[in-house]
């Protein structure tokens, strides 16, 4: 024991410790202090919360559980794309190769399952956050942001449904895109679309209404593979991940986490 | 068993579950069971409400369990009262939960859509749903019961004293991770994601669903056409979240768990949150097979079910079945009722804003007012749109095809 000790200590006090955590255990007050302010990952934190923020059964953890998800999503996310090639040859082939070939392959399930609890998570969080009127002064922009947020998430979880080219996914997409060809104005069904002409010519129809901007053809096809592909590895998640530092600072600037003002 | 499983499947029909589920919801809400005080003149209310049921249910089966569920449900939340948000009362009921779902997975029918992969999820988020559900309002009404003794919140007794991020918050979020990888390493070990055949844009399945978090949209298609059920619908959704901090300007409830300082908002959201929208999606999930026929959890997903489609038009039952005519050619005139009942319905607003809602009106203001009773108008057009399907088979209240104007 008393070994383990020293060897603790030793490694500690050596230069490469100390040149990455410059504080040391935060063993006093103000090295608790310092270890916040000093890292860029903790001083997300402020240095002192209050007690019911800390409260499980207050917070119920849902902000960090969908944090943590989505932090998951991009891990697995990132090792998926080494082996997937998004076009209708390769599809669906390479996701059976993942799951055929890949020794230890959960990376996919940890991605689609994540996926589903981000989502669960995400309005669990806005349940939360509304039963403690946690969105009233000062907090309405960064309420405001979280829903801006819930509907990304659930754009990132529908973009990727497709991304396995198999008869669930397209016919998913195909009964959710099938949608916005009811768009009243802007799609080629909607109401009053009909009356947009010019002369006897109907401006809006299935070559060009919102249905078409969204797939990128008149059905799921290859460009609606890539352009999914795109938006769900890079569009969607920078967005989601620009306004989440937002959501986070506001946190911070609206009077911290949740709690009585 | 076979009756358990009849009765069942003839409550969970959406029309049944959905009006046991809001008049129960309604209960809870207004005869304030939150606050935990029944009173006894309520339960009568319903007990009558239950036997006029049950009088007419001799001739409707499912009015006639509608009458049971209706007796048993309000009998036990009457009699626990305050008692239902004890920890042990909670415990017992999740328990009974897990175990009425352990049996039902011993039904074929039963196990192939509960465990179906992405089903999964949506079980677990029923069971969360609900604990979580009891958990807040647990919380409210503890403190409802300090601030009725005039005492504060728990939140505010601890919101003065601060603790270190690092420890207490660090090692919380630490160890939340490890909990959270292990959960997912575990499930994702356990379950193996779906795949199926690969895409082939020539055989639909049958049903064809949207993922599930959509499918409370795809169950609105049953009762709205797609422009409304798919795209404006889901636009005030995210208008309306958006805009509740803005409505609501109630000061008080800010940062804390109660219920009796913020009834309205507590219930308007409740009931679009968990009666409308999760209501919704797990009818979709776990009740609707093919041809997005309705199916009961015991029942077998029949492909060549036959369903009567008898659902005519509001012009069709005023025009030809009231007034004995022909239905006009003119579509402004086949359609006047429709649209007069629609204008009636959006100018509820300013007529109530002129007297019986008149406190409100200038308490929010005018633009407060009138953005928070549209919205409200176009949430409750949903259940009223179904409730009028089930009573009188109306498909449309204004059918403009000339235009796909339906409503």
């Amino acid at each position: 024991m008393a070994n383990l000790k020293s060897v603790q200590e030793g490694i500690v006090n050596s230069q490469i410790w100390k040149s990455v955590f410059r504080v040391g255990i935060p063993n006093t007050n103000r090295k608790r202090v310092l270890a916040v302010l000093g890292s860029l990952i903790l001083h997300l934190h402020p240095v002192k919360v209050r007690r019911s923020g800390v409260r499980m059964s207050y917070t119920w953890c849902m902000g960090g559980t969908s944090f943590f998800l989505f932090l998951v999503e991009t891990v697995t996310g990132l090792l998926l794309m080494f082996y997937y090639r998004p076009t209708i040859e390769y599809a669906f082939t390479d996701i059976l190769d993942l799951r055929e070939q890949a020794p230890f392959g959960i990376m996919r399930e940890m991605h689609r399952w994540g996926a589903h609890a981000m989502v669960i998570a995400v309005w669990l969080h806005m349940f939360r956050v509304f039963m403690t009127g946690s969105y009233k002064p000062p907090r309405e922009f960064n309420w405001n942001i979280g829903v801006i947020l819930l509907v990304l998430t659930l754009l990132l979880s529908f973009t990727g449904y497709l991304l396995p080219w198999d008869q669930l996914a397209i016919w998913a997409i195909t009964v959710g895109s099938n949608m916005a060809r009811a768009t009243p104005g802007a799609g080629n069904e909607g109401p009053m679309s009909g009356l947009i002409k010019l002369g006897d010519i109907r401006l809006i129809h299935a070559g060009d209404d919102a249905r078409f901007a969204l797939i990128g053809g008149r059905s799921i096809g290859p460009s609606t593979l890539l352009r999914f592909y795109v938006l769900h590895c890079m569009v969607i998640p920078l967005a989601a991940g620009f306004l989440m530092a937002i959501h986070f600072w506001r946190v911070r600037k609206d009077g911290g986490i949740s709690g009585p003002l | 068993m076979t009756f358990l499983k009849d009765f069942i499947n003839t409550l969970s029909a959406a029309s049944t579950s959905f009006l046991l589920l809001t008049s129960v919801f309604a209960f809870v809400v207004f005869f304030n069971l939150l606050e935990g005080k029944i009173r006894s003149k309520v339960g009568a209310i319903f007990i009558a409400f239950g036997t006029l049921f049950v009088v007419v249910g001799f001739a409707v089966r499912p009015l006639l369990y509608l009458g049971i569920a209706y007796f048993v449900i309000l009998f036990m939340l009457s009699n626990l009262g305050g008692r239902l948000w004890d920890k042990r009362v909670g415990l017992r009921l999740l328990i009974g939960a897990l175990a009425a779902f352990g049996l039902s997975m011993l039904d074929p029918n039963f196990f192939l859509i509960a465990a179906k992969p992405d089903n999964v999820p949506i079980g677990a988020m029923i069971f969360l749903l609900g604990i979580f559900t009891w958990i807040a309002l647990r919380k409210a009404y503890l403190n409802d019961r300090q601030l009725a003794a005039g005492g504060i919140p728990w939140e505010k007794t601890e919101s003065d004293e601060k603790l270190f991020t690092w420890p207490d918050l660090v090692y919380t979020e630490m160890l939340c991770m490890i909990l959270l990888t292990i959960v997912m390493i575990v499930w994702s070990i356990a379950l193996r994601a779906p795949l199926e055949e690969a895409a082939n844009p020539t055989s639909s399945p049958n049903p064809a669903k949207a993922p599930w978090y959509f499918l409370g949209l795809q169950e609105m298609l049953v009762y709205f056409d797609p422009w409304l059920a798919g795209v404006v619908l889901p636009t005030l959704i995210i208008v309306g979240l958006m805009a509740i901090p803005y409505i609501d300007t109630n000061p008080k409830g800010n940062g804390y768990y109660s219920f009796r300082e913020r009834k309205w908002e507590i219930g308007v959201f409740l009931y679009g949150f968990l009666v409308l929208w999760s209501f919704l999606i797990i009818t979709g999930t776990f009740l609707r097979g093919p041809n997005w026929n309705f199916f009961g959890p015991f029942e077998y997903w029949d492909p060549n079910k036959l369903v009567p489609l008898v659902n005519v038009d509001l012009s069709e039952i005023i025009w030809v079945k009231l007034l004995g005519m022909p239905l006009p050619k003119l579509w402004i005139l086949r359609e006047s009722f429709g649209i007069l009942l629609v204008l009636a319905y959006l100018s509820l607003p300013p007529l109530l804003a002129a007297k019986p809602f008149r406190r409100f009106y200038l308490k929010m203001g005018g633009p407060r007012y009138y953005v928070g009773s549209f919205l409200f108008l176009f949430m409750m057009a949903l259940p009223i749109k179904m409730v009028l399907r089930w009573l009188f088979n109306l498909k449309y209240i204004v059918h403009i095809q000339e235009i796909f104007f339906n409503i």
